[in-house]
């Protein structure tokens, strides 16, 4: 039974995941120091999101080497949670849209930026 | 040797050894019952971080005020330079992946019983995880500072102060939990309780950190970066 071996793994993959998830974490930062916007933000993010949320499960969690029984009920129930995702998503574009199409809200606000709350030279105060 | 015990020595791998697992009344999960414990755990807290995530989701796709510009609220500056945006949460990042490794050492080392190398490291990543929440305290007051609130801010949607509390916080408790029990789970080793019981627990009490890392991983895509 593997479990009285415990998971035991060449340090050397740990190694190798390890600075696989600097390297993306830091492809990540540099989507946004770069500020690459729409479409492909979105994809390089949540790409590398799910590489490292996939790496750490797999590797650093050990899921690649347990049982296909114990696999499923890790990963099977959250499975449920893209539906509830989805269906949120969808009810929320509605009631955003009801609100700028019904209650005459602003479609066009822009967000404020701390120098512009604080006034120029507000940083050097704190 | 008797058919029955070929079948216990060779368990079948797969979808044939899902269906072996669980027909019959016997064991289901052959690990030990505080890993399975724990991942069911992790799956329940799973649940919770996603209700929390599609919350803001909620909440940031149906408020009609603009969004803060996180970029410029996480911006910090060193030294008189100019603020680079993000930053703080870059380095926060790249701290609690460290301890992820170290971490993993740890589990690593445990089972091979060199219960030094396994203290050092379980104590390494109790202080990657103790920096994290120091961070993360630092950037609490720095947006508390700047009038960010559960019911307000200056920049945008109020929306921004209450997800932004409720999210990071409840991380950061997990984390805080997680420091006291990795150094609980450090000094039993060092002074030799689990010799005899085995270091299961140091694997444990790792898939328990790994978790912490994997919500942050989450947290930093959806709430700092998109």
């Amino acid at each position: 039974m593997a479990s009285e071996a415990g998971q035991q793994h060449p340090l050397g993959i740990y190694y190798k995941v390890w600075a696989l998830l600097f390297v993306v974490s830091l492809f990540s930062y540099l989507v946004d120091f770069f500020e690459v916007q729409g479409a492909m933000r979105w994809t390089l993010v949540l790409t590398f999101m799910l590489i490292k949320a996939g790496f750490i499960v797999a590797i650093f969690m050990h899921a690649v080497w347990e049982r296909m029984a114990l696999v499923l009920t890790i990963l099977g129930p959250p499975l449920v949670l893209l539906l509830l995702i989805g269906f949120m998503a969808v009810e929320g574009n509605y009631t955003e849209e009801a609100r700028f199409n019904y209650m005459g809200h602003d479609r066009d606000a822009v967000a404020l930026t701390p120098s512009q709350v604080h006034g120029e030279g507000a940083e050097e105060a704190h | 040797m008797s058919e029955a015990a070929v079948a216990a020595n060779n368990p079948a791998q797969g979808m044939d050894g899902l269906v072996d697992d669980w027909s019959a009344d016997k064991q289901a999960y052959h690990v030990p019952w505080g890993k399975a414990m724990m991942w069911i755990f992790l799956v329940s807290d799973t649940f919770i971080f996603t209700c929390f995530l599609v919350g803001y989701l909620h909440v940031r796709m149906t408020t009609t005020e603009p969004w803060p510009l996180q970029g410029e609220i996480f911006a910090l500056s060193f030294f008189g330079s100019d603020p680079i945006p993000l930053i703080l949460i870059a380095i926060m990042t790249f701290v609690l992946i460290t301890s992820s490794g170290t971490m993993a050492m740890a589990v690593n080392y445990g089972y091979r019983k060199d219960k030094a190398k396994t203290f050092w490291l379980i104590c390494a990543t109790a202080l990657f995880g103790a920096m994290f929440v120091g961070m993360q305290a630092f950037e609490w007051s720095k947006l508390i500072a700047e009038g960010v609130r559960p019911w307000g801010n200056p920049f945008g949607a109020p929306q921004f102060g209450s997800i932004f509390f409720m999210v990071t916080g409840f991380h950061g408790l997990h984390v805080s939990i997680g420091v006291i029990y990795l150094l609980w789970v450090a000094f039993r080793v060092k002074r030799g309780y689990y010799d005899k019981k085995g270091f299961e627990i140091v694997e444990i009490a790792g898939l328990y950190w790994h978790f912490v890392d994997l919500v942050w991983v989450f947290i930093f895509a959806f709430f700092y970066l998109l």
